[in-house]
């Protein structure tokens, strides 16, 4: 039960959606899109988070696409994860985001609210960083296709009221081989102790993770570090861990060094389902 | 049993509760709602131990529809089932988080909840005790600053004024130093673990009015009935008789629902509001740490042995984590010293069992009473002492398991009657797991199967008087309504008590309909639903009501069929002449009176009234523990096999087997559905669950999503359940009470065959790769 | 739109079972709460609101879904079906025979769950059933009389 009231609108269009927005805003209310509902209705009852306005986006043609346009795949942000899985469009995404939440969960949550998510895990993102995505954005009048590497930075940067409309992805990339991994506390529903992508491209491995620092992230240092050949796997993987982004996460699905003893294994998996050995 | 002579009792009979049930038509107490029902929230202490220095009500008072708004200070009194230790509502201080500070009650849900936002509570935060070895210490901050002051509400408490001891029972038996002094091998290991959650599906709720003539109805998921009229009697004032609670089926409780939390808050909020019907339901995250939960436990053992193997000494020392109130841990406390030792024959004995205060949610029973803990202790020092030794696990528990003519820990005679029998247990669970082809197995690259085995048992320490009654009446179609106060919890409790009645009635199980709902105005007095005793208890009492109505069936049939009733039997739906069973007469015709043609009425209609009382039970002595505590132990042996990734230390449960001697199996499907259940349970907790606490004393975990479970998959591949029938004479047609004991020996088990794959001895829960990451880490070092 | 205006409780019709019902809500009360407490259909069971039970599994266009993770006016215009409208689903039947009820209060959830898998996946693999059926928690059997139940149904099925 949620102790407060909020509006629900639900427009048709982009643009209807975007001046709701700002309609709301301008009264110095608060707005939110709503995808799958899944994490502002969770947090709504526990009164973490307050909305006056929410705006859902579900019926706005652009953002309930999945399709191959030319030679791009192209996902509406509420999509949800278990369509896009079953659309088997891109095998990699599917597997990924098929380890989040559970089944039925997975119904409702959408691949935007997931980019969007407040919780630190985001696994949908990974994939979507090794492929070198794209994300259409609107606002107002003014959208944009910009690489999502250029507007994430540990969240999805986005001004006030600008909507994540798709993500596209080169078909070229949907096929390339992959790796995707999640370790959990023990049962497999749950948040991650550490959770992988890779995919390998030119022969180089491009690795992205969500569970080892406070942000999912795909590093060109530890990628560079990982294609060293010239040095042994063990060796690359030792410096890798000494090369993260920040120190390892120390949570309640697991502490600072279990998770480097995780990584490490898995690493070392990762390499070898691969083919990265010496 | 070989020479089965009964037609019901020992047949997998239907549940009588499963169609309703598979449709989603049963109401739960929290499925009712009607116009004008009131909803009352919680505001919840945000602190784990803090003096509350100002409660401001004025913002909540604003919000639309609300009533009332109650506070501690209407309430300052302390209640509790053992120790009167608890405010329903904090007053001057809270200790633990979560713990219920102010009620607000509203026309709607949504109001309430809102208006607990709005209530603001000032505190002076005071040092935390965070965990049993921190509370134990000698300058320890004190949870309960006069524990010694508390009203007993029953023997056997001993709570220590200015210390976090809210209890101490001890066991002395035979002479344990000069004991130990003479051992040949010995051993000494500590062991330790958190609170965790029972998390019934269906959270603790309550609905409660007064009504104009001063009647208090209360609607509740309880398992104690008779004690919620206890304790608004006792503590509230209220006459007994105007007192009625009604029990619905209840969506599972593993002794979490006995506490009477909710009640009370329920009828302060109702109160506050003129007597109106108010609805209490908790949350999730409000079931998980402001309703009770299950203990932690710290334990160290000790035994000692003969180097042939035979154990000689042993001491126990179990420091319960109890949270802020003794609640039921009181009981555990000397539930764990009563059984210490496990089914073993250990001459001398010492224990302390210690139930211990500290900033943590209060605990209460959970299926076991302690015992799951206790076994775990107890079995992974057994198996660490016959490693030492150098004898084969199961060997060596055969060698000392306990056997008629041995006594218990509290001194306990032994009979045949009165324990299971251990041996058989062992033989046939080593023959179910295969124990023989090898307790570890290389199966590939870093993967290994391991074994391993517990040995445990469980009396039920019911109050010295508890007791269960029950009344049959009966239809115009001969059929039968039984009535009792026993509680459906999901344990199937209600089917078993059918198949008794329709044993000893020689009736088609049909012809039986059980009142599902309790009703403690027309039902007779029940103890409570706890500690598998309402097969026992209830069941006796239920053979007693149809003796009752068999008589007086045989009465009005003798009249009819001008006989004496010593001439007559009863049996399938007739009572007839036993030289000639032709010769006889309809239970349709004479249960509610017999009519000659005339028109002439004999008897009038048959109310079959029984009841069983424990007999025979006594106290403990304080100093040495000596007395009688329960009627008989049923014993049972678990094992587990498992396959274990030795690099990253993930494993999954690939069988489990549960050996038990229950007695007499009345319904075998039903019992294996309560093996199988306790051993998920069992599994669940020793794999994942536990409250995780900052330095603080907060809970980190206080929801599902953070206290995960084992889910559909991760179950074992199979649940192997068997059960030796030795009969108790006592019991219902020679039953035990199980409903508990599916789950005490699973973590043991687990916890020793992991062991085992991962060359480590482990000592805590839950075993998450984690943990055993770190042990060996440990041991590394 | 009345953004600008205080939210207000509406009229809504849900097509439930196959019947349209009228309920007069706030946008922010969830399906859970609207069936439960307005169209007085309590099979779907409140029993952690936060996605992670099951025991309120509802089907949505067919699909199953947590009638705690959905509001009630994001379905307006969507087919629901709730346990109550399940009569006589071999699913059931093959729960009763199979001892897979203890308490009953997660067999709402496990039953519309799994109705929805046997009608989609009549052949179902064994992993897919484990995909699907981590979504609902059992606290009281253990699952292993749950397997055997959709086992049995699926094997007729084939
Ligand atoms: C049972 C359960 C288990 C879970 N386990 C995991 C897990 O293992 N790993 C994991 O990563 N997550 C997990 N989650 C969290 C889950 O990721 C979030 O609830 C989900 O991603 C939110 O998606 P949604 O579509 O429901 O988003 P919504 O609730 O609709 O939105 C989430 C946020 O994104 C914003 N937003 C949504 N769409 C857009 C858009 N198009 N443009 C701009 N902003 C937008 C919203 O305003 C909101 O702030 C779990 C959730 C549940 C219920
Ligand atoms: S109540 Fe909806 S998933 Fe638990
Ligand atoms: S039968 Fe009780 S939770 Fe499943």
């Amino acid at each position: 039960m949620i102790a407060f009231d909020f509006n629900y609108i639900k427009p048709a269009t982009v643009a209807e959606a975007n001046q709701t927005y700002t309609m709301v805003h301008d009264q110095g209310d608060h707005a939110m899109y709503f995808s799958g509902g899944t994490e502002i209705i969770t947090r709504a009852r526990v009164n973490e988070l307050k909305v006056d306005t929410v705006i859902d986006i579900k019926e706005i043609a652009e953002c309930t696409v999945m399709e191959v346009q030319d030679d791009k795949l192209v996902i509406g942000a509420a999509m949800s994860l278990n369509h896009i899985t079953n659309s088997n469009l891109f095998p990699l995404l599917g597997e990924t985001i098929k380890k989040i939440a559970d089944h039925t969960s997975r119904n409702k949550i959408t691949i935007g609210g997931n980019i969007n998510s407040e919780l630190i895990y985001k696994e949908s993102v990974l994939p979507l960083l090794l492929v070198d995505a794209k994300v259409k954005l609107v606002k107002g009048t003014k959208e944009k296709i910009v690489p999502l590497s250029s507007v994430f930075d540990k969240k999805l940067k986005v001004q006030a009221g600008e909507l994540l409309l798709q993500v596209i992805i080169d078909t070229e990339y949907t096929k390339l081989p992959y790796a995707s991994l999640k370790k959990t506390r023990f049962s497999k529903v749950g948040y991650p102790v550490i959770s992988a992508a890779a995919i390998v491209k030119d022969k180089k491995i491009r690795i992205a993770f969500s569970g080892v620092c406070e942000y999912p992230f795909r590093s060109q240092e530890v990628e560079n570090i990982l294609n060293d050949s010239k040095k042994s796997v063990s060796e690359r993987i030792e410096k890798a861990i000494n090369s993260l982004p920040t120190n390892v996460l120390d949570d309640l699905q697991g502490s600072n060094e279990y998770r480097v003893f995780v990584l490490r294994n898995m690493l070392y998996d990762i390499m070898e389902e691969m083919g990265m050995g010496e | 049993m070989a020479n089965k002579i009964w037609t019901t009792v020992g047949t997998p009979e239907q549940r009588i509760d499963a169609v309703e049930k598979s449709t989603g038509k049963v109401r739960y107490v929290g499925d009712y709602s009607v116009p004008g029902l009131m909803h009352a929230k919680l505001v919840k202490s945000t602190q784990a131990h803090a003096r509350i220095t100002s409660i401001d009500t004025t913002e909540a008072w604003k919000i639309p529809g609300v009533r009332a708004v109650v506070t501690g200070e209407m309430f300052p009194f302390h209640i509790g089932p053992i120790l009167a230790d608890r405010p329903p509502l904090a007053f001057e201080k809270v200790r633990y988080y979560g713990e219920p500070v102010a009620i607000v009650v509203a026309d709607h849900e949504h109001q309430a909840k809102l208006a607990t936002t709005k209530v603001k509570v000032e505190y002076e935060p005071l040092p935390i005790v965070n965990s049993v070895q921190q509370a134990f210490q000698q300058d320890a901050p004190l949870v309960h600053e006069n524990a010694g002051q508390y009203t007993k509400i029953i023997d056997n408490v001993y709570p220590k004024s200015g210390t976090n001891i809210g209890s101490h029972i001890k066991i002395r038996k035979g002479d344990f130093d000069s004991a130990w002094a003479s051992c040949e091998e010995t051993i000494t290991a500590n062991y330790s673990f958190n609170l965790s959650d029972h998390v019934a599906l269906e959270t603790r709720s309550t609905r409660v009015e007064i009504n104009p003539a001063g009647k208090v109805i209360v609607h509740s998921c309880s398992q104690s009935p008779f004690t919620i009229k206890k304790v608004l009697n006792q503590f509230f004032n209220v006459d007994v008789g105007n007192i009625l609670v009604h029990i619905p089926m209840v969506g599972g409780a593993f002794g979490g629902k006995g506490t009477v939390q909710l009640e009370p808050l329920a009828y302060l909020a109702s109160k506050a509001v003129g007597g109106k019907l108010v609805k209490l339901e908790f949350d999730r995250e409000e079931d998980m740490i402001t309703g009770p939960c299950r203990i932690g436990l710290d334990a160290t053992v000790q035994l000692g042995a003969t180097k042939e193997g035979k154990l000689v000494a042993g001491k126990y020392t179990y420091l319960l984590d109890s949270g802020a109130y003794s609640d039921q841990a009181a009981g555990i406390t000397r539930a764990a010293a009563i059984d210490c030792t496990g089914p073993y024959h250990i001459p001398n004995v010492w224990c302390d069992s210690y139930c211990i205060y500290t900033n943590h949610p209060f605990a209460t029973s959970f299926r076991g009473y302690g015992h799951p803990e206790l076994t775990f202790a107890v079995e992974r020092t057994i198996d660490q002492l016959a490693k030492k030794l150098q004898i084969d696990p199961v060997q060596f528990r055969i060698l000392n398991g306990i056997k008629p003519g041995h006594t218990s820990p509290t001194q306990t005679g032994l009979t045949a009657n009165n324990i299971g029998d251990v041996e058989k247990c062992l033989n046939r669970a080593r023959e179910l797991i295969k124990w023989d082809e090898g307790q570890k197995i290389e199966i590939g690259k870093n993967k290994v199967r391991t074994k391993g085995i517990s040995l445990f048992w469980k009396t039920s320490t019911t109050a010295t008087n508890a007791q269960a009654g029950a009344i049959l009446t009966f239809e115009a179609d001969g059929s039968v309504n039984l009535n009792c106060a026993a509680i459906e919890l999901g344990q199937g409790t209600k089917t078993v008590l059918g198949q008794i009645l329709a044993e000893k009635l020689g009736m088609d199980m049909k012809k039986i309909h059980v009142t599902m709902e309790t009703n403690t105005q027309y039902d007779p007095h029940q103890w409570r639903t706890v500690a598998s005793s309402s097969t026992f208890l209830a069941g006796r009492a239920v053979i007693s009501a149809a003796e009752n109505a068999i008589a007086q069936l045989k009465k009005t049939a003798s009249i009819v069929l001008q006989c004496t009733p010593e001439d007559l039997e009863v049996g399938g739906g007739r009572v007839f002449l036993t030289p000639d069973p032709t010769f006889g007469v309809e239970i349709k015709d004479i249960a509610i009176g017999y009519t000659y043609p005339s028109g002439h009425s004999i008897e009038g209609q048959v109310v079959g009234v029984g009841k069983h009382v424990q007999r025979h039970l006594t106290p403990m002595d304080e100093q040495t523990g000596f007395g009688k505590p329960g009627p008989w132990w049923s014993v049972g042996v678990q094992a587990v096999e498992v396959e274990l990734n030795t690099r990253d230390f993930t494993y999954s449960i690939l069988n489990a087997v549960t050996v038990l001697d229950g007695g007499t199996i009345i319904n075998p499907m039903t019992a294996t559905q309560q093996m199988r259940g306790g051993m998920y349970m069992g599994l669940s907790y020793a794999t994942s669950e536990k409250f995780i606490f900052d330095h603080n004393g907060v809970v980190q975990n206080t929801g599902l999503r953070n206290y995960p479970v084992l889910r559909y998959g991760e179950q074992p591949a199979e649940y192997l359940v068997e059960f030796i029938e030795t009969p108790a004479a006592d019991g219902p047609f020679g039953a035990r009470g199980i409903g508990e004991y599916g789950v005490i020996g699973a973590a043991a088990c687990l916890a020793n065959s992991l062991s085992v794959g991962t060359e480590v001895e482990l000592t805590q829960l839950p075993l998450t790769p984690e943990v055993i990451w770190q042990a060996k880490k440990v041991e590394k070092q | 739109m009345n953004i600008k205006n205080k939210p207000t409780k509406k009229v809504i019709h849900l097509h439930v079972n196959g019947e349209t019902h009228e309920a007069v809500v706030r946008a922010s009360d969830t399906l859970l709460c609207t069936l439960r407490e307005q169209l007085g259909l309590t099979g779907a069971k409140r029993a952690c609101e936060d996605g992670d039970c099951g025991a309120c599994t509802v089907l949505v266009n067919g699909e199953p879904t947590h009638s705690c993770l959905s509001l009630a006016v994001e379905v307006v215009n969507k087919p629901i079906t709730t346990i109550e409208g399940l009569l006589n689903s071999p699913v059931q039947s093959a729960f009763v025979d199979h001892w897979a009820i203890q308490c009953g209060f997660c067999t709402p959830g496990f039953i519309v769950n799994c109705h929805a898998l046997i009608t989609n996946h009549p052949n179902a693999s064994e992993e897919l059933v484990e995909e699907w059926l981590q979504s609902n928690i059992c606290r009281c059997t253990g699952y292993q009389e749950i397997r055997e139940a959709v086992n049995n149904l699926l094997q007729k099925s084939q």
